[in-house]
C-alpha cells in the first residue's frame, strides 16, 4: 500500500504533537513546519520508521524574509523522498534573526554536510554539531552572507557602469 | 584559391645598410625577436576560452604570429591570456600564475568578462583583472571572434616590437608592479 499525505501527517502528529503543525499541501507535495529544536528528532523518526521510510535526503536550502517577525526571519528548507513509496515531503523550521541556530542532520544523511556549509556560507545559519562549518563556494576572506537581502548583490568596486544606461535613474538620459 | 600574400618574415626594423652590412638598434631586434616568439599562456575559465581553442586551432592557427605553442607552465610562457569570468575565489590563483611567470611578461584581457567582469555585476565575480594584475591589450566582446583575439595579439606585438629593453628595470615598471604590490 502506498504511503497517502493523510498517513504522514496523522503519524507525525501523534508521535510529535506541536513540535510539528501547518500541514497542507502545494504542488502534490505536503509540507509542514516543524520546531527548529525537533528536527534532528522527527528526522530521525522519518528516516527510521517502518512505515514512514523517507531513506533520502534531497535538498536542503535557506531562505530569508526579512519583513517576517523576528522569530521568523529565517528558515531551513528540506525535502525528503521515500523511494519504496515515492513520496516526498517538504519540511521548514523556522528561525530567529537573533540567533539563527539549527542542529545539524549531517549525522543522520551525510548529503547535508555540503548543503549545510552553503547555507551558512550564503544565509549565515549555524548548523550545531556540524564537523567543519566553514565557507564552501564563495572566498574565505568574506565577511557578508551573501544572499541575505541586506547585502547588496552588485559588486560596489565596478566603475565602469552608468546608470543611466541601465534604466536606474528617472530621467533615463 | 586564396589570393593572399603570405607573409614569411618578418619586416626588417629601421636600421642603416650598406654591402654586406646592417646596423641597427639592439632593442629593435630584440624587440623584433620577442614580436615574432610570443609563448602564450591560455588562462580560460570559459566562453572565451572555447573562442581562443579556435584561435589557436588549424583554421585561424595562432602559431602563424610566432606563437611557438600553448605553454602550460607560466615559468615558461611571455604571453598571458586571460579569457572568461574570473570569480574573486580564483583571483589569487591567477595572480600566482601571473607572478610565476618570468620577465618580461605580457598580458592580454580576452572578452567583457575578464575587462571589466562583464554581465556579472556581482558580489563573487572580480570587476575585471586589472584590480590584480596589469593588463597590456584589453579585447572587447562576448565572446570575441577569433579575428578580435587575433588582431589582440598584433596589437600586443606592436608594443612588444617597440618596448625599450631597458623598461623592465625602469622606474615607472617597478611603480606599476608596487601599485598591484607586486614584488
Amino acid at each position: 500500500m502506498a504511503l497517502d499525505n493523510s498517513t504522514i501527517h496523522q503519524t507525525l502528529a501523534d508521535q510529535f504533537a506541536t513540535a510539528v503543525s501547518d500541514f497542507q499541501q502545494i504542488h502534490d507535495i505536503l509540507t509542514f513546519e516543524i520546531d527548529s529544536n525537533a528536527i534532528s528528532e522527527v528526522m530521525l523518526f522519518l528516516r527510521d520508521d517502518k512505515v514512514m521510510r523517507f531513506n533520502f535526503l534531497t535538498t536542503l536550502c535557506g531562505m530569508h524574509f526579512p519583513d517576517a517577525a523576528e522569530e521568523r526571519q529565517f528558515a531551513v528548507v528540506y525535502h525528503m523522498h521515500n523511494w519504496i513509496d515515492n513520496v516526498r515531503i517538504r519540511i521548514k523550521c523556522f528561525l530567529p534573526a537573533s540567533n539563527p541556530e539549527i542542529d545539524t542532520v549531517s549525522d543522520l544523511f551525510a548529503s547535508a554536510n555540503w548543503q549545510e556549509r552553503e547555507t551558512y556560507d550564503f544565509f549565515g545559519i549555524i548548523f550545531k554539531g556540524h564537523p567543519q562549518l566553514k565557507r564552501i563556494l564563495n572566498m574565505d576572506e568574506m565577511v557578508s552572507f551573501p544572499m541575505r537581502k541586506e547585502f547588496p548583490l552588485e559588486d560596489g568596486g565596478r566603475t565602469d557602469k552608468d546608470d543611466r544606461f541601465f534604466g536606474r535613474t528617472i530621467d533615463n538620459c | 584559391m586564396s589570393d593572399s600574400k603570405i607573409i614569411t618574415n618578418a619586416p626588417a626594423p629601421e636600421g642603416f645598410s650598406g654591402e654586406g652590412f646592417f646596423a641597427t638598434k639592439l632593442s629593435d631586434v630584440v624587440g623584433m625577436a620577442r614580436a615574432n616568439s610570443l609563448w602564450p599562456l591560455p588562462f580560460a575559465t570559459s566562453c572565451c576560452g572555447i573562442e581562443f581553442m579556435a584561435t589557436m586551432a588549424s583554421h585561424y592557427d595562432v602559431a602563424r604570429f610566432g606563437s611557438e605553442r600553448m605553454s602550460f607552465s607560466p615559468r615558461q610562457a611571455d604571453m598571458l591570456l586571460v579569457m572568461g569570468t574570473i570569480a574573486k575565489k580564483m583571483a589569487p590563483i591567477l595572480r600566482q600564475v601571473y607572478e610565476q611567470m618570468a620577465e618580461p611578461r605580457w598580458v592580454i584581457s580576452v572578452g567583457a568578462c575578464a575587462c571589466s567582469g562583464g554581465i556579472f555585476d556581482t558580489y563573487s565575480v572580480l570587476q575585471g583583472i586589472d584590480k590584480i594584475i596589469p593588463v597590456d591589450v584589453y579585447v572587447p566582446g562576448c565572446p570575441p571572434r577569433p579575428e578580435q583575439i587575433l588582431d589582440g595579439i598584433m596589437r600586443l606585438q606592436d608594443l612588444v616590437r617597440t618596448e625599450s629593453v631597458r623598461r623592465r628595470s625602469s622606474h615607472e615598471y617597478t611603480e606599476l608592479l608596487a601599485s598591484y604590490n607586486i614584488k
